[in-house]
């Protein structure tokens, strides 16, 4: 079946903007894609969201952007897994043109979470988790993923230092993209004085609540010619996939594997024709250190138990051999939760196209993944784009 | 804003959430909380368990921002309990300091308060774990 390929790319930086609303920061995201692709209209809208009716009482995004953004009687929904809302909505996207039922579509992912009382979006973002097992004790995302680490920590004899090192990797690149939440870099004392937020995760271990939008636009090789898109200007979605896991954390076989990214990756993989070891960066799912360690092993880049080494060898660095987090990844360009997965997809063209900001550009990068996260492991999509 | 069928909603656990009953499958898997399908085998023949209530801290955390609703609490610690037929659960420690925590620690549930003062009013209770009474 024929790939289909991005010609188009945009997005605003991700931030706590008081000053504009969801549909503001969706429709500025989606016009600056637009814009980027050369067209004027599409023929249909995804929506990555994952919690809009609980953070601004706003659901029905697809009607509500599709028509602020003046894009006329077409169809439009929202898409939802949690905080890869995103990645997954890319997905549907792109089934839906190689379905050959619509020519150009677009995608948005937008999250607005500032809006909300921090205990309240906390309390949102669990809504992820089992409500009935899991929120229903007291357990916040953050609390969930604590679990996780803690026992990851204990089973491969790791330190809080150890898995620093991924959040001093990702404020690194960030402080290079002007899109970036948190364009400063940070030391390793930096993520180990920072004070628990639910033990033993710190606060710099933890993507921030922010808000954000960032969008694409999909078609067919043969409608992208037909629209005069040069060749340099298209990246093709070469592979993807997605999965789901226990939605209960406490029922899972193995605490410690991201079996959702495994089948989605080995999947991705096969239909992009390519290895992990083909790969040249990878934007993971950070929204805390621990995770971005059991992603790389999931992904096949680490064996099992071994993801932290690569982060405290430097592997993970823009010139090491498995560059991550490229843009800065949750941890500091942010993670507006179900914007998220279209900012990855966005960041990976941009370095296929050799348009990264200048020093975080991965030289002749060809090849790259994203994958994202929703809940703890629950629901991951794995995205493989390819240079045309 | 109040849900007034919140009621219901938390009757309708009452067998888990104050007894510890799961499930049972005719293979002879538990699981907890109980399901229609055994996740470990398919089958559809599912009965109630009860399981004894005994178990092990297999990690935790103490949960210092807790999501709206649970800021009376804080801080309080948060559990993976492998009950000793298996079966893992999450369930709030108590009883116990923090630092009294470790790996393997042997537990017993307990029935306690879970959340009060929320708009609806409703003081919900559910098993918690405590330290092993010697």
């Amino acid at each position: 079946m024929e790939k289909p390929v991005i010609i188009g790319v945009g997005m605003v930086p991700v931030g706590e903007h008081w000053r504009v609303s969801l549909r503001d920061m969706a429709v500025e995201a989606l016009l600056n894609a637009m814009e980027d692709a050369g067209i004027d209209k599409v023929d249909s809208l995804y929506v990555g969201n994952m919690a809009s009716g609980s953070f601004i009482e706003q659901e029905n995004l697809g009607a509500l952007i599709a028509d602020w953004a003046g894009l006329g009687n077409i169809p439009a929904v929202k898409v939802e897994a949690a905080c890869g809302s995103g990645g997954a909505a890319v997905q549907e996207g792109a089934k839906a043109v190689m379905s050959g039922l619509e020519d150009v579509v677009a995608v948005v992912g937008v999250e607005k979470m500032t809006d909300a009382w921090p205990s309240d979006a906390t309390r949102y973002l669990a809504y992820a988790a089992d409500a009935e097992w899991e929120l229903f004790h007291g357990a916040s995302f953050v609390a969930l993923n604590a679990l996780i680490m803690r026992l990851y920590m204990k089973t491969y004899g790791y330190t809080e230092e150890d898995l620093a090192h991924f959040a001093v990797n990702a404020h690194r690149n960030g402080a290079k993209n002007p899109y970036a939440m948190f364009k400063k870099e940070i030391k390793l004392e930096t993520v180990l004085n920072s004070p628990y937020v639910a033990d033993p995760i710190k606060l710099f271990d933890a993507a921030p609540m922010c808000d954000g939008a960032a969008a694409v636009i999909i078609t067919s090789k043969e409608k992208a010619k037909e629209l005069g898109v040069p060749k340099d200007r298209m990246v093709e979605l070469a592979g993807f996939w997605r999965a789901i896991d226990t939605i209960n954390l406490a029922n899972r076989e193995d605490f410690l594997t991201l079996k959702a990214a495994r089948v989605a990756a080995e999947k991705a993989y096969k239909m992009a024709g390519v290895t992990a070891k083909d790969i040249d960066f990878f934007e993971v799912h950070d929204a805390f250190t621990v995770m971005a360690a059991l992603s790389l092993e999931a992904l096949g880049v680490a064996e099992k138990g071994k993801g932290a080494v690569l982060a405290k060898e430097g592997q993970i660095a823009i010139d090491g051999d498995y560059p991550i987090q490229t843009m800065g990844g949750l941890k500091a360009r942010g993670h507006p939760v179900g914007a998220t997965g279209v900012y990855q997809t966005v960041e990976a063209v941009l370095q296929l196209r050799g348009e990264a900001p200048e020093g975080i550009q991965v030289p002749d990068a060809e090849i790259g993944l994203t994958q994202n996260i929703g809940g703890t492991g629950s629901n991951i999509t794995v995205n493989i784009l390819r240079r045309v | 804003m109040g849900k007034p069928m919140q009621v219901a909603r938390h009757w309708r656990h009452f067998r888990e959430k104050y007894a510890l009953i799961g499930g049972k499958c005719e293979n002879g898997h538990v699981f907890f909380p109980k399901r229609p399908i055994c996740p470990v085998c398919g089958s559809r023949n599912v009965e109630e368990y009860q399981f004894s209530g005994k178990g092990k801290v297999i990690s935790w955390t103490i949960v210092r921002n807790p999501p709206s609703g649970f800021e009376y609490y804080r801080p309080y610690p948060l559990a993976l309990v492998q009950l000793e037929e298996g079966p893992v659960v999450l369930a709030q420690l108590t009883d116990v300091e923090p630092d009294e925590i470790d790996f393997g620690m042997e537990v017993e549930m307990v029935t306690r308060k879970v959340r009060e003062f929320d708009e609806d009013g409703i003081i919900l209770y559910a098993y918690k774990f405590r330290p092993v009474l010697k």
